[in-house]
């Protein structure tokens, strides 16, 4: 079973677990993404791998509660179980085959958003340990909802905070952040940029004006993830790619964001009506 | 004169067409009894040759004319581990029943149903062995894997099936829908006879992902390997408008249904029908979707670029299909989806074909009408166009050899271009049908067995 080992709030809706998954602790790499079905009844969630320790046999994953299924994940407790934790899923990120001597060449800079904050945590970590120049540039509405702060100035060389609101570090959005530091000349060898779709769209266009490379992680919706379903595919470059298999990350040039937006609300009124239910659920058993 | 075929009881269309019950309520003993009784023991019986298996199919018969039921049941898992199954998917008009001489000026004996009856009617009969001591892999718990694992758990060797999804069975499990095949009474009961073998399932795993087909003879310890992964990819039209909100494919949407159990209330599981539903294709998988979408609510069409006379799926399926009052638009092909501003479906733009000469396979190949393109009005489509072997476990296992089309290329009895791993199924011929990757993965248990005598 996948026993919940630790659990902990970030914010007052987006939760860390560390649960027991030897099987895909020991394979898991970083841009990876794994598949959490909380109960018989419920959905097959994609879910980015945020940590791997594969000699304790743990992943953790950061979920923030937005629909039933991912409130269904947020509401179990420790030592509680998932019905299912399937992976690791999808390609690794390109960097992880790279020489010493690549490594020792790169420059990269994180734009991270929200929970997308989370998977940044691995991929920084490994570029870090294997020689890379690595930083982050964290962006959320206000303060009191970034995450991952601590851990993150702990694997990259400099982290910048970001706020919309202004209530902590730059005032203003990740891309902003990223002309500044490239103005003041910052010589960046590539971008990455986790987040909500919208905010990877931007991050792309920026990229693309200051001349850089960018990958962006895309959450589609999936039921299998392994290529059988087709309902995370997405036009890259004009062509149809399944985002479970020969994803999850693409290049940002290419991703036709507006139709991959369009598409991660397929379902979304049937989403509001099985919330409303879940909720009226809630207030019946209290 | 010639005595006719004993109709199985099946649940009024008009019923049927609002639950996901089983269609077929098959025979009764006294049923099966009297159909067996129309059997003619010929001399020599076409219908074991046209069976993928070779089951001794007027042996089984004549027992079960003479009420002996379990004798009968002995006399099928000779051959097959998996009649329940069969008994109902198999495409009977054109392998057995299809050879049956009684169909040259009649009605031929319903083989199916009596195969069905028996699986139902009794318990699996067990065998006795002895433990080899020697470890086998199946990757994928689908019709090739289930076959060809229980073989080699009657040989005495320690089986384990890796499965990717939470539950096992492959596509009898995400893709044929209950109403065909039912899960609890029928799949579950054939899965619980192959784990008595001493099979383990285990699911949740993914090979080329979780475990690679390397580390399986590395870290595992298994001494051979066979690969029964299917044809899960599915395929799309490429025609504008295909991304639009409310296109899916086939897999997607049986897959949400049966695996996934979106028909129920208390499953999480969102699914999307409209009011009106579209459906492209004409193989079982096609019928599938149709009928499910049309149980869920849905005015539903099928939509084929060829005559109902090319229709690729089981005759039974397109007779039930229509009686249900799903509408079959011929000689019409897709050429674009039209959505709305808010990127829904609202309609396909299709165009008019018309029958032109054989193409390779020898059916009439469908050409195009210039100029005769119109719309049907639609919230959904659901593409059903076949199916390609999924490359998870090519693309990350070094030396195994794959053909143009994806397919691992294996000798007739499984063997692969690495020693030691063997395929079978849908993974090597490409979507066919369940009966023919039991034939395969039971082929490839025996020449495992072959194999690990050598080692």
């Amino acid at each position: 079973m996948f026993e919940i080992l630790k659990k902990e709030m970030l914010t007052p809706s987006v939760c860390r677990m560390v649960v027991s998954a030897p099987l895909v602790a020991r394979a898991a790499k970083p841009g990876q993404f794994l598949i959490v079905r909380p109960d018989e009844k419920g959905e097959r969630i994609p879910l980015t791998i945020s940590d791997f320790d594969s000699e304790k046999g743990t992943v953790t994953i950061v979920t923030q509660s937005i629909g039933v299924s991912s409130a269904k994940i947020n509401d179990k407790a420790e030592r509680d179980c998932f019905a299912d934790v399937v992976g690791p899923l999808g390609l690794e990120s390109e960097f992880v085959s790279f020489s010493q001597e690549r490594y020792a060449a790169e420059h990269y800079v994180f734009l991270a958003g929200g929970v997308g904050t989370a998977p940044v945590y691995p991929q920084a970590k490994w570029l870090k340990e294997h020689g890379a120049k690595v930083d982050v540039i964290i962006g959320a509405r206000s303060e009191n909802l970034l995450i991952y702060t601590e851990e993150m100035a702990r694997v990259c060389d400099n982290l910048y905070i970001c706020t919309d609101d202004g209530s902590k570090g730059f005032h203003g959005l990740v891309t902003a952040k990223l002309k500044e530091l490239v103005s003041e000349g910052v010589k960046f060898t590539m971008v990455v940029a986790i987040g909500p779709m919208v905010m990877m769209k931007f991050a792309s266009l920026t990229a693309k004006e200051l001349g850089l490379p960018i990958t962006v992680s895309l959450n589609m919706l999936m039921v299998d993830g392994t290529g059988m379903c087709g309902a995370c595919r997405v036009s890259v470059g004009g062509k149809i790619r399944f985002a479970c298999v020969e994803g999850p990350e693409f290049d940002g040039y290419l991703v036709d964001f507006d139709e991959a937006i369009r598409r991660q609300k397929q379902y979304a009124v049937e989403e509001k009506e099985a919330m409303e239910k879940h909720v009226c659920k809630i207030g019946r058993g209290r | 004169m010639m005595k006719p075929r004993i109709q199985a009881a099946e649940q009024d269309p008009k019923v049927r067409s609002h639950n996901f019950e089983e269609v077929c309520l098959g025979y009764k003993p006294e049923e099966a009894m009297e159909e067996a009784s129309r059997c003619l023991h010929c001399k020599n019986p076409h219908c074991v040759g046209a069976c993928p298996v070779g089951i001794d199919i007027p042996g089984f018969i004549a027992a079960v004319k003479d009420g002996r039921f379990d004798e009968a049941a002995s006399v099928i898992a000779r051959d097959s581990s998996l009649p329940a199954i069969c008994g109902r998917v198999c495409p009977q008009e054109t392998q057995c029943e299809g050879s049956c001489v009684l169909g040259i000026k009649g009605e031929s004996v319903a083989i199916g149903k009596l195969e069905r009856f028996v699986a139902d009617y009794c318990e699996q009969k067990q065998c006795e062995t002895k433990a080899k001591g020697k470890k086998v892999a199946i990757v994928g718990s689908g019709p090739a894997g289930l076959a060809c694992g229980g073989d080699l758990a009657k040989m005495g060797y320690d089986v384990t099936i890796f499965e990717a999804l939470h539950k096992a069975g492959g596509v009898l499990r995400y893709g044929i829908p209950e109403f065909r095949l039912p899960k609890d009474s029928v799949l579950e009961r054939e899965l619980g006879k192959i784990r008595s073998l001493g099979v383990k399932i285990e699911t949740d795993v993914v090979i080329g992902r979780t475990l690679t087909i390397d580390q399986l003879f590395e870290n595992e310890g298994f001494s051979a390997v066979f690969i029964g992964t299917g044809a899960g990819l599915p395929r799309f039209m490429g025609i504008p408008g295909e991304n639009l909100n409310g296109v899916c494919s086939a897999n997607e949407f049986l897959t949400r249904n049966n695996l996934m159990q979106a028909f129920r209330e208390d499953y999480d599981t969102p699914v999307r029908t409209g009011g009106r539903c579209i459906v492209v294709g004409g193989g079982n998988v096609a019928m599938d979707a149709a009928r499910t979408a049309l149980r869920l609510g849905a005015e539903t069409s099928i939509v084929y670029r060829r005559t109902e006379a090319e229709l690729p799926a089981r005759k039974e399926e397109v007779h039930h299909a229509s009686q249900e009052g799903i509408e079959f638009r011929m000689l019409t092909n897709p050429v674009e989806i039209l959505g709305d501003d808010k990127g829904n479906v609202t309609a396909v733009k299709c165009i008019r074909m018309e029958l032109g000469e054989p193409d390779q396979s020898g059916r009439r190949s469908p050409v195009p009408v210039p100029g005769s393109e119109f719309e049907i009005p639609a919230d959904t489509v659901i593409m059903a166009l076949g199916t390609s072997p999924n490359p998870l476990i090519t693309s990350t296992t070094d030396g195994l050899e794959a053909n143009r089309k994806g397919c691992i290329v294996a000798s007739e009895d499984g063997a692969t271009s690495r020693p030691g791993v063997f395929a079978g199924g849908d993974a090597v011929s490409g979507a066919a049908t369940v009966i023919l990757a039991m034939g395969a993965g039971r082929r490839a248990a025996q020449a495992i067995d072959n194999y690990l005598k050598t080692i």
